[in-house]
């Protein structure tokens, strides 16, 4: 199956898919949001999703991520033909998504934040366990000197944190649950300047772990500094696929 | 120093206690010390385990993000349906045992309607407490059936210990209270349950069984109101189709002074404990001070706006607190 996959687009550099998606459609209640995707995004390589709203972006990251299953079509995750039926199950394969507003729960500690549905135990009884709090603080004081992040203590209540600081919480746990894919969704949306410069060389600092990222985001400036390659979608199709280096800001502008 | 201060300020469970201890010195000077003898304590801490255990299901359902407006009518129909089928031959086990699977059952229901059929947990338990009540008048076939004098007292309501000071009841509140305690604050699944309330989106989105979570809260509130409306008929040795009338306030009024958030995601057990003891303490200050004891909800009313207002002050304050580092 991958075989037959990268044959497909054999020919684009770097030919070692980690996600290949290949003729995805999607129908809501009538609508065809996703009209025949095929895509391969390449181990370690840093993708950029643009398109306008309802361009599809949200519903091809969405069945990434395990929300909506596909109304048909194929994925191959790392060399498997996958089914995502869960958050769960994708975050189990590797694949975890930063959502705009959704990444954090603001009236929980930091360290809480980070091991949400993955807390280290004590000892569990069918699934349920009391939380080995000492190992928790001290993997959470680890994962955010990991990415950069320095905060007073990870017993800090996330609502204190800004914007920045909170994208940079989700993303230290992805990267302490050793994702191997990362898929985040406007990070940069509400956020000043200097925050999103900080979103952005995190971003950047994906590729130096080996985690592949896909960025999706309306400004096409931020995906341009962050990224190798850009993906356009408009009207559940893909509408323009070239690297970051052959392409200007106007000529993706005009495929959108 | 200073990152303590900025923690104790804002602990949502400060307004409260320092209410009760103002409350405590108050009532005990202008009833002349009557308030802290050992026979009135020994009258608040006997009555305390009914509203506190009700008040510590409210409070999780509350944290988990969903409301129950039906404890109240649980609190009725449960030990009704025990004592209609005791009425009947059936032994205390088996009726205690039936009536609570009658709790969980109407939990079950509550977290059904709500969150499959995606309605406000407020109206699903608003028709459900309509419905519930009326069922236990039902059932009670308009007078109430009398309590049979063989109900093994002993294991909820008989006074034990040194000069007879506690009785069963406060053992149960206190067992009830550690673990839930514990599970809330300690546990994974208490985690979740913050996590749900707190941000459902994220929490789903990060793998937290949301609809499950809620469910054995919605399942968990039920329950423990029954328990303490059987509670409250052993001691009382009736049960009428009144009994827990009002209840679902009080306990969301407990939850709420001791520092419980209307909107998910912040509480503890034991606010919702404090919150509970000063119901009692005020029912009970009142009369002793020989106040008009019509003052009653005038007084957890007033307590109510207070401990919300203090702990948004408080929240904001200690948020205006830098600590270095």
């Amino acid at each position: 199956m991958s075989s037959e996959a990268s044959a497909v687009r054999g020919a684009e550099a770097g030919d070692d898919p980690i996600i290949s998606v290949r003729d995805l459609h999607k129908w809501y209640s009538g609508v065809h949001a996703l009209q025949g995707i095929d895509l391969d995004i390449q181990r370690g390589e840093s993708l950029g999703l643009i398109g306008d709203n309802g361009a599809g972006k949200s519903t091809l990251i969405n069945i990434l991520s395990g929300v909506y299953p596909p109304s048909s079509g194929t994925i191959v995750f790392d060399g498997r033909p996958v089914r995502i039926r869960s958050p769960k199950e994708a975050t189990r394969l590797g694949i975890e998504t930063i959502y705009q507003y959704n990444s954090v729960v603001p009236s929980m500690s930091i360290a809480r934040n980070l091991f949400i549905s993955r807390e280290p135990l004590r000892w569990s009884i069918g699934g349920f366990g009391l939380i080995d709090t000492k190992r928790m603080h001290a993997e959470a004081t680890r994962a955010l000197s990991d990415v950069g992040l320095h905060l007073r203590s990870p017993d800090a209540v996330v609502s204190e944190l800004s914007g920045g600081q909170r994208q940079g919480v989700a993303i230290a746990r992805a990267m302490h649950f050793k994702s191997k894919v990362l898929i985040l969704d406007e990070p940069t949306n509400h956020l000043s300047v200097k925050e999103t410069n900080k979103v952005i060389s995190f971003v950047r600092g994906l590729k130096s772990q080996g985690v592949t990222g896909i960025f999706i985001s309306h400004n096409i400036q931020h995906v341009m500094q962050s990224c190798d390659r850009v993906v356009a979608m408009a009207r559940g199709k893909i509408v323009a696929d070239c690297r970051v280096a052959d392409v200007t800001m106007d000529e993706l502008v005009s495929h959108l | 120093m200073k990152a303590l201060f900025k923690r104790s300020l804002q602990n949502t469970e400060i307004p409260g206690l320092v209410l009760l201890v103002v409350l405590v010195v108050l009532f005990s000077v202008f009833s002349n010390g009557i308030f802290v003898s050992t026979e009135n304590l020994r009258g608040i801490l006997g009555l305390l385990p009914e509203i506190g255990i009700v008040a510590i299901g409210v409070a999780i359902l509350m944290i988990a993000g969903e409301f129950d407006l039906s404890v109240g009518s649980t609190f009725g129909l449960v030990p009704m349906v025990m004592v209609v089928f005791m009425s009947h031959g059936w032994g205390f086990a088996p009726a205690f045992g039936v009536a609570m699977l009658i709790g969980i059952g109407i939990g079950l229901v509550n977290a059904f309607v709500t969150l499959r059929l995606g309605i406000p947990s407020f109206i699903t338990t608003l028709g459900m407490l309509f419905m519930m009540r009326s069922l236990t008048v039902v059932i009670s076939g308009g007078f109430p059936p009398q309590i049979p004098s063989d109900v093994p007292r002993w294991l909820f309501t008989d006074y034990f210990g040194p000069g007879n000071f506690l009785r069963a009841s406060f053992v149960w509140l206190v067992i009830i209270a550690i673990c839930a305690s514990l599970m809330l604050s300690r546990s994974n699944f208490g985690n979740w349950i913050k996590a749900s309330g707190g941000q459902v989106a994220a929490a789903a989105a990060l793998g937290v069984p949301v609809m499950r979570v809620k469910t054995i809260c919605f399942a968990g509130c039920a329950l423990l109101a029954g328990f303490a409306g059987v509670i409250q008929s052993l001691r009382l040795n009736s049960v009428m189709s009144s009994t827990g009338d009002g209840m679902e306030l009080q306990a969301v009024a407990a939850s709420v002074i001791g520092g419980v958030s209307l909107v998910g995601g912040i509480g503890t057990v034991f606010s919702a404990i404090i919150g509970a003891l000063l119901i009692r303490v005020i029912d009970n200050g009142l009369v002793l001070t020989r106040t008009d004891p019509n003052w009653f909800k005038f007084a957890v009313g007033a307590l109510i706006v207070f401990a919300v207002v203090a702990n948004s002050w408080l929240q904001r304050l200690g948020k205006s607190v830098r600590v270095a580092g």
